[in-house]
């Protein structure tokens, strides 16, 4: 079990470390646009696959919405 | 702080807006009316009837491009300032070489998948330059919901929940809000530690 922070709550999620993307599936946050950023620096939707989060870490998940 | 030390101040800034619908004509209006001294405007579009309900354009200038219009609007206003105006699609191609040299940027896109690709190659390749994006403006009312918050360099404003649809359009009120808290934003952002 890891402690991370996403969005600035506190969250447990299992195992040591999971995939940007294995994160969304866990969280269910299905909308397709997003900005993400761990500890402060950006995560490329290219590397949502590759990208890990671990234990400690401080996640945004930001959710784009259209209107302008 | 005087009026006079604000416009000072503000007179040797410059400030990128990427995008000149809603968000982006009445934040630059905003921004020209306080002395911005240089404001790099971009959007490839042209302006038609459906677009006066919200933005900072003229019934005479249907059908003219947004870029050109908004800066002979803003020259009516205030003609001191500088205005860049780029009349391009945005691309990650070309927002390095566009929105380097400012101070602030605003995101004053429409459609998620813009604001995405923008705000993913500023923040990508631009960490420093600090962004201020509208997030959730549809519909009227709910003024209470309407925030500003900061994650790192990106500052949000909006109720990041009213996603534009044919029952909740993006009109005037709620949208100038948006428009006007991100250029309340670039000013404090601006005016700190001076």
């Amino acid at each position: 079990m890891m402690k991370i922070l996403l969005n600035n709550n506190p969250e447990e999620i299992p195992g040591d470390s999971i995939s940007v993307n294995e994160l969304l599936k866990f969280k269910n946050f299905t909308f397709k646009m997003l900005i993400i950023k761990i500890n402060g620096s950006l995560v490329k939707k290219s590397d949502y696959e590759s990208a890990l989060v671990r234990d400690g870490d401080d996640v945004h998940v930001l959710h784009l919405i259209s209107g302008g | 702080m005087k009026a006079e030390e604000i416009t000072k101040i503000l007179s040797r800034k410059t400030v990128g807006i990427a995008g000149c619908g809603g968000l982006g004509s009445n934040c630059a209006v905003a921004l020209a009316r306080v002395g911005i001294g240089t404001l790099i405007i971009a959007d490839f579009d042209v302006i038609t009837v459906g677009n006066l309900n919200r933005q900072y354009y003229f019934f005479d200038q249907v059908g003219r491009k947004k870029v050109t219009s908004l800066k002979e609007n803003i020259a009516r206003i205030n003609p001191d300032v500088n205005v860049i105006a780029c009349d391009l699609r945005l691309i990650p191609e070309n927002i390095p070489s566009i929105f380097g040299g400012c101070d602030v940027i605003v995101e004053a896109f429409d459609l998620a998948g813009q604001k995405e690709m923008f705000l993913e190659s500023v923040l990508g390749a631009m960490p420093s330059i600090p962004v201020v994006a509208g997030l959730g403006m549809a519909g009227w009312g709910m003024n209470d919901t309407i925030h500003c918050r900061q994650v790192d360099n990106l500052f949000i404003c909006g109720d990041e929940i009213s996603e534009i649809s044919p029952e909740m359009p993006p009109i005037a009120p709620r949208v100038g809000m948006v428009a006007n808290m991100q250029a309340n934003v670039v000013l404090e952002i601006l005016l700190k530690n001076e």
